[in-house]
């Protein structure tokens, strides 16, 4: 351990010390008062942290006798990861003060789980893969059941715990059996075990459990069910955060390990992958349907989403990484704008999940009515909003890598998922006009990210602010 | 003006995004000024295209006005007009202004509606204009969102059903595209229309699952491009969201979706299907040649038991769209010709025949067929205007109708006689049902209580026909104001086509000796 290990991981550090010591202040002084300032500050520093990773670094340099990989794709998804979760700490302080939710604990909770999220993207080793998902993973399942005296949260963050242990369970399993038959736990080496030949078949045993564990993370079909009733049960804002970074992090340690670790053995995973992604697709757009609870329906849109982002991993290629990329950035702003639209769904100062309660929404409040418009269109993958060039970067990526099949099957599910979205459009234009629905009005920090999110759909497509090259630059890194 | 082509198509965008930003109230003035606003812009924007049309040379084959400019992804942002897009951009820009015009009587949330119309407008003139596969589809596709709306907000009782039914049948045949258009791009590496009229994809005969493609990858590409604008045609028997969504649209929905909505599909078969995979168009010629003349005969017969006008006249429309993809498939130079023209001149004539149903929807707010008879008595305008129509629709020689449907119907006499046959007596259903139509309407004695205070046109409603019967009468006395536009390159088109298939049956010959 030298300085200059120390100095490549300086964010991660710097996180950590600020979380602890907040914590200790908050602890010793005035409890849930600071709440508020807590919030803007870890928001401030997590921007902060964002910048400076964003404009500084190059190059790949591993730390820590090959630890970590500190690459242009660890930074890509770190400066994602680092701006959903201010985004989403903002988001929340105005909704959860309301309710009495606001506890301290909360922005310091994000700001750990970020930490194991950036320790996740940058581990070159399954020991350091495993202690970031835990750190992550563990901050998850309190911020989960932040509403103590709510049975429902309780139970989502019971049940995520339990299940998320199981998938740990399924990820340490693959992991000892990857480290028994590889004989090292750093990914270079295992790819070298790889390369010496045809993957033994323990290791091919040991990379299907580590991928059932990654899945789980990622809520990919057919370890998807947890999803659901997480999402429904905890508060809202959470909801929020755990549809953005968290996908972001667990996707972008899914294409760490398929690359770094077994990038020689494409064949074996890819037809894994491609699995994985049919059915999160078409599982996210059937079940959807059925729906009546946004944040339901919402977790069943992002299993259909995560199927996407695989479809574009699925290829095992340049291509299909910056695909996967590209569409985690498009897929989180757009889901900043949609959950800061769900956070405005009151109804007397009590929220409202239920999407029948939309009716006649464009009347009352035509602006906002208009910014979600265009985000349910971008979120079905209908053009000129960015979610179509999202999803025509990963059917090409899918194309060009010979899987057309999965092209094929991926655009029929978007024709399926269209109807659900469409169905919000339905309550929100075409409602009845004599029932009531949700009032109008909102914070103006909501409203604000609704639309920044909306017109980002729309003016994206003119040059995509700069994303595409970042993601074509951090692909090429991985991918060798 | 070297942007002339993305000035007429973004006019309407920017009218739209200026009323949204600044008309702000929901009282008479603001709707009063909605409507001029959009009135003055679709206008401006025909005054503009028709720049286009006088700088328009019909004699240079390649495309026209051309704009460039890098975008995401190695795509670009491209576009230009030749011979057989400029008439469908002039159709775009003629009808608009007077969608507007006849929507005049709208109330209800009357600036959502202008700009939903405005929006349409510019995504209608992109898809005729660009020369970019995603940009294409882009305009395409994102035509699905304010027709969607237009059907969903304005429509009639059914108009959820059909506002659904409309998206996801279309949404369903583009997606399918989306995937072919990725595989354009992996295989010839471009997604400019330019280059790729000029590639030749391959099209060698392999199998997939024990199944014999023959034409291969070709075929392929073409069934996927088949499959949406099959759909947006739309041909039988996928045409079973038209009649939904026509009856449900309000009125000016329902000029825009049949004069140019539906020309869409028309104009991707002649820009994409035929050029770019003639094998696959060999191949499946004979199957669409007889599923057109099926169109022509089922739905004419169809027709003839509609109760509901708009149904009537949105079957009516599946069969003249059945002479178009005859005439497209015949692939020479009539067929192609009579196919551009019965496409324009099916566009002033079904828009007329539903601003015509709207007249009388305004004032008795039925569209029942039995809630009508004897109009003549106190309408005398109108029952000049709809018979001229009528008699249009049926393909009187002198209107326009007749060009287009004698063009296509010689054009399939001489390849497939046959189908030819078949679709011809389509002309002789066609006069009935629309005769009949017109019968039980207008003539006759005005016994309906209800009819009897019903007024004449009013001023505003004879001007919106005036330019409908101008344009109608005009083409039919003088197809060569269309014909001579389109003639070179169609021209260019079938010689092409007829290369390209000569030249692949050499190489498959050779690759059988």
């Amino acid at each position: 351990m030298t300085a200059a290990d120390l100095t490549l991981v300086l964010p991660e550090i710097l996180l950590a010390c600020y979380a602890m010591l907040m914590l200790l202040v908050a602890v010793y002084t005035t409890k849930d008062g600071l709440a508020s300032t807590l919030v803007w500050m870890t928001a401030g520093v997590m921007i902060a942290m964002a910048a400076w990773i964003g404009t500084t670094g190059e190059g790949a340099k591993s730390a820590f006798n090959g630890m970590l990989m500190i690459d242009g794709f660890a930074r890509f998804a770190k400066v994602t990861i680092l701006l959903a979760a201010a985004v989403v700490l903002v988001m929340s302080e105005g909704y959860m003060k309301a309710r009495g939710l606001l506890r301290f604990e909360y922005p310091l909770l994000v700001a750990l789980s970020a930490v194991g999220m950036m320790v996740m993207v940058s581990a070159a080793d399954l020991m350091a893969l495993y202690m970031g998902l835990e750190l992550q993973s563990l901050a998850l399942y309190v911020v989960a059941s932040l509403r103590r005296d709510s049975v429902k949260s309780t139970e989502a963050g019971l049940k995520y715990f339990v299940l998320g242990a199981l998938s740990s369970g399924l990820l340490l399993y693959g992991a000892s059996l990857v480290y028994g038959y590889a004989g090292t736990t750093l990914f270079s080496g295992i790819i070298e075990t790889a390369q010496a030949g045809e993957v033994s078949l323990g290791l091919l045993f040991g990379l299907v459990f580590l991928m059932a564990g990654m899945a789980f993370k990622v809520s990919a079909v057919p370890f998807h069910m947890w999803t659901p009733d997480v999402y429904e049960g905890s508060p809202t804002p959470v909801t929020a955060f755990f549809a953005t970074a968290p996908k972001v992090a667990a996707m972008a340690l899914f294409a760490r390990v398929l690359h770094d670790a077994f990038g020689n053995a494409v064949s074996d995973w890819s037809q894994i992958v491609a699995l994985l992604s049919v059915l999160s697709m078409f599982l996210g757009a059937v079940a959807a349907i059925g729906q009546t609870n946004i944040k339901r329906l919402m977790a069943f849109s992002s299993i259909a989403h995560m199927g996407y982002a695989l479809m574009g991993l699925a290829g095992g290629t340049v291509l299909g990484v910056q695909a996967m990329l590209i569409y985690m950035a498009i897929y989180v702003t757009m889901n900043v704008g949609t959950f800061a639209f769900i956070l405005m769904m009151e109804k007397d100062g009590q929220p409202v999940t239920d999407i029948g309660a939309l009716n006649m929404y464009a009347k009352r409040e035509p602006g906002k009515a208009l910014a979600m418009l265009v985000l349910l269109f971008s979120l079905a993958g209908v053009p000129p909003m960015l979610g179509f060039f999202a999803k025509f970067y990963v059917l090409r990526a899918a194309y060009e890598a010979g899987l057309a099949w999965l092209a094929v099957a991926g655009v029929i599910a978007s024709v399926i998922g269209a109807y659900y979205y469409l169905r919000i459009v339905f309550y929100m234009y075409f409602g009845d006009e004599a029932e009531e629905g949700v009032d109008g009005g909102g914070a103006p920090l909501l409203s604000g990210l609704l639309m920044a999110s909306a017109a980002i759909m729309v003016l994206g497509i003119a040059n995509m602010f700069g994303v595409e090259a970042a993601a074509a630059a951090a692909a090429a890194m991985l991918v060798n | 003006m070297d942007n002339l082509l993305s000035i007429v198509t973004f006019i309407p965008a920017v009218a739209a995004l200026i009323l949204l930003i600044f008309l702000r109230g929901d009282d008479e003035a603001a709707n009063r000024n909605a409507k001029w606003l959009a009135m003055a812009a679709t206008t401006m924007t025909f005054l503009v295209s028709l720049f286009i049309l006088a700088e328009f040379d019909p004699n240079d084959t390649g495309f026209q006005f051309v704009e460039e400019a890098p975008w995401l992804l190695g795509l670009q942002y491209k576009m230009g007009v030749d011979g057989i897009s400029v008439l469908f951009v002039m159709l775009t820009t003629f009808m608009m202004p007077l969608v507007i015009a006849a929507s005049w009587n709208v109330t209800v949330r009357v600036k959502e509606y202008m700009i939903a119309f405005l929006m349409l407008e510019t995504l209608m003139l992109g898809v005729f204009m660009a020369l970019d596969l995603v940009l294409f589809y882009l305009f395409f596709e994102a035509g699905l969102i304010p027709m969607f709306l237009i059907i969903g907000i304005w429509g009639g009782a059914n108009r959820i059903y059909a506002s659904f039914k409309f998206f996801l049948y279309t949404f369903l045949g583009s997606v399918l595209m989306l995937v072919a258009m990725v595989g354009m791009f992996a295989e010839a590496g471009t997604t400019d229309i330019e280059q790729l009229l000029r590639h030749q994809f391959d099209f060698e005969t392999f199998s997939i699952a024990g199944v014999t493609i023959v034409g291969g990858l070709q075929t392929l590409l073409f069934l996927a491009f088949f499959a949406s604008f099959a759909v947006k045609m739309p041909m039988w028997p996928v045409h079973t969201w038209l009649p939904d969504a026509h009856v449900q649209a309000p009125t000016a929905g329902s000029v825009v979706l049949a004069a140019i909505l539906l020309k869409m599909g028309g104009y991707g078969f002649l820009r994409f299907s035929i050029p770019m995979f003639p094998v696959g168009a060999e191949v499946l010629t004979p199957l669409i040649l007889w599923m057109s003349a099926i169109a022509i005969v089922y739905t004419s017969l169809v027709a003839l038991v509609q109760e509901d006008m708009k149904k009537l006249i949105a079957y009516s429309s599946v069969a003249h769209m059945g002479f178009v993809t005859m005439g497209i498939f015949a692939a020479n130079q009539q067929g192609v010709d009579g196919a551009i023209f019965q496409m324009i001149s099916h566009g002033f004539i079904s828009g007329a025949l539903f601003l015509c149903v709207g007249v009388i929807y305004d004032r008795m707010h039925t569209r029942e067929i039995d809630a009508y008879g004897g109009l003549v008595n106190r309408m005398p305008a109108y029952a000049l205007i709809f018979m001229l129509f009528t008699m249009a629709n049926v393909g009187l020689p002198g209107t326009s109708g007749f060009v287009g449907e004698f063009l296509t119907l010689m054009a399939t006499f001489q390849v497939n006689t046959w189908v030819a046959a078949v679709a011809t007596t389509g002309v002789i259903f066609s006069a009935a049902y629309a005769l009949w139509l017109y019968r039980r309407v207008v003539m006759g004695d005005l016994i309906k209580e209800s009819l009897r205070s019903i007024t004449d046109m009013s001023p505003r409603e004879r001007w919106i026909f005036a330019p409908l019967v101008a344009m109608t009468l005009l083409l039919g006395v003088y197809p060569a104001l269309v014909l001579d536009i389109t003639g070179p390159a169609v021209a260019n088109l079938v010689e092409n086509y007829e290369t390209a298939l000569a030249a692949a049956e050499t190489a498959t010959q050779l690759a059988s000796n």
